[in-house]
């Protein structure tokens, strides 16, 4: 499978690929691991004329802690996350998340910024931004801002990203009390179901990939937690379940609420 | 588009589309073919190499992407004649049957090793997801590994 004819860029700053994008708007995608795009262009699902590489933009791979944050630059590979002291001392439901991503080879080229931007329905990262409650950080040639995880997912492969926008890094919060439980589909390693769960004093924020074609904050569970896991029955209330060939939609709700258990537990 | 690297110690230069993989790269260019391409989908792990240190799977990067880069194939293992200690114990523990996953076995275990000297057996059977071994030697190519960190570590 070999992709159709594009041009290729390798940029050395995040100005240079802003004032790229700018000027070949939808013809132009851009490549930071490309273990997403790559296998889309072999498969001509997606034919961009021009590949704008980020992956050599100096500070864009660093992790680092600013006050009670934890800041990932959007190219830190996966393999980066799950070996990073700081992430795993400071929010190691990250790098509990990162660790389950693919495999080795995969962990090696893939990146958290752009695992977010291609935003698969059951990728991991979505239900631990979501339960962090993490800020994503882009950049336009219009200048920077900050989205809300909440509002960061909008629909199957579909998010709040506007067309000349780049994601150049993730804000979580640090968090004590996390874990990341995931149903693996076997031969893929993306998630069947996966839940995020962060616990803060009484309250608890839960993150859900996989079930539904968006990642969502599983409010009915958060409203009904009583400090037992009971409240897990209520893990797809009010959500149009996903139905595929790996699991029917009656099968992806009960995975969902005995996942759901297991992370609160 | 021009790229340079460096390939089992070699230095190559090479125009090249964008389009090229790297593995049809070392495979149609350098004629280095020890790596395979089984899926094609980066599902299978038959074309992982290694990249400045790293395994990767080689149909899923662009040769453009390796511009600059080290690079170690199946080829780059042996010193002459003499086998890599991972090679020389999956020969001693029939860790390959068909033979067309074990490059790509060979460079994953040596991911394993470097990141982790003594590996336990979950540990080898984790970083081997993403390697498929379709004649299901698995067992093996876990015993041949094994065997190969108390090698290194010798």
């Amino acid at each position: 499978m070999i992709p159709a004819k594009f041009d290729y860029i390798k940029v050395s700053s995040i100005n240079e690929a802003v004032d790229l994008v700018d000027k070949h708007g939808f013809d132009a995608k851009i490549l930071a691991g490309g273990h997403s795009l790559i296998p889309a262009m072999k498969l001509r699902l997606n034919t961009p004329s021009i590949l704008i590489d980020i992956s050599g933009i100096e500070g864009m791979n660093e992790i680092k802690e600013s006050g009670d944050e934890i800041i990932v630059g959007a190219n830190c590979t996966h393999k980066q996350i799950m070996s990073s002291d700081l992430v795993k001392n400071q929010l190691n439901i990250l790098a509990q998340t990162a660790a389950t991503i693919g495999d080795v080879q995969v962990r090696n080229r893939g990146t958290i910024g752009g695992s977010l931007a291609h935003s698969d329905p059951s990728a991991d990262y979505p239900a631990t931004v979501l339960a962090c409650d993490a800020k994503i950080e882009v950049t336009s040639k219009n200048g920077s801002r900050t989205i809300d995880a909440e509002d960061f997912f909008q629909g199957i492969f579909t998010t709040a990203l506007e067309d000349d926008e780049i994601i150049t890094a993730v804000r979580f919060p640090k968090v004590k009390d996390g874990n990341y439980q995931k149903f693996y589909q076997s031969a893929s390693r993306f998630a069947v179901v996966g839940v995020a769960v962060v616990k803060d004093g009484n309250g608890v924020k839960v993150g859900i990939t996989g079930v539904a074609d968006t990642p969502y904050r599983a409010k009915a569970v958060e409203k009904a937690y009583d400090g037992s896991t009971d409240a897990a029955t209520h893990a797809v209330d009010g959500v149009d379940v996903m139905s595929d060939h790996f699991a029917d939609s009656e099968y992806r709700a009960h995975l969902a609420k005995v996942m759901v258990k297991k992370a609160l537990a | 588009m021009r790229i340079s690297l460096t390939v089992n110690g070699k230095q190559y230069s090479h125009d090249v589309e964008p389009r090229l993989s790297l593995a049809h790269y070392l495979r149609e260019v350098l004629n280095l073919t020890g790596t395979h391409i089984g899926c094609d989908t980066s599902s299978c792990g038959a074309c992982t190499i290694t990249l400045n240190g790293d395994a990767v799977k080689s149909c899923t990067l662009l040769a453009v992407q390796a511009d600059g880069c080290e690079i170690v194939t199946i080829e780059g293992m042996a010193n002459g004649a003499e086998l890599h200690p991972i090679q020389e114990s999956f020969k001693e523990n029939h860790g390959l049957q068909c033979g067309f996953c074990t490059p790509g076995m060979v460079m994953t275990a040596s991911d394993i090793l470097k990141n982790n000297p003594n590996p336990t057996e979950e540990e080898i059977r984790h970083g081997l997801e993403g390697n498929f071994c379709r004649c299901t030697g698995y067992h093996n190519i876990v015993k041949s590994i094994q065997q190969a960190a108390e090698k290194i570590n010798q």
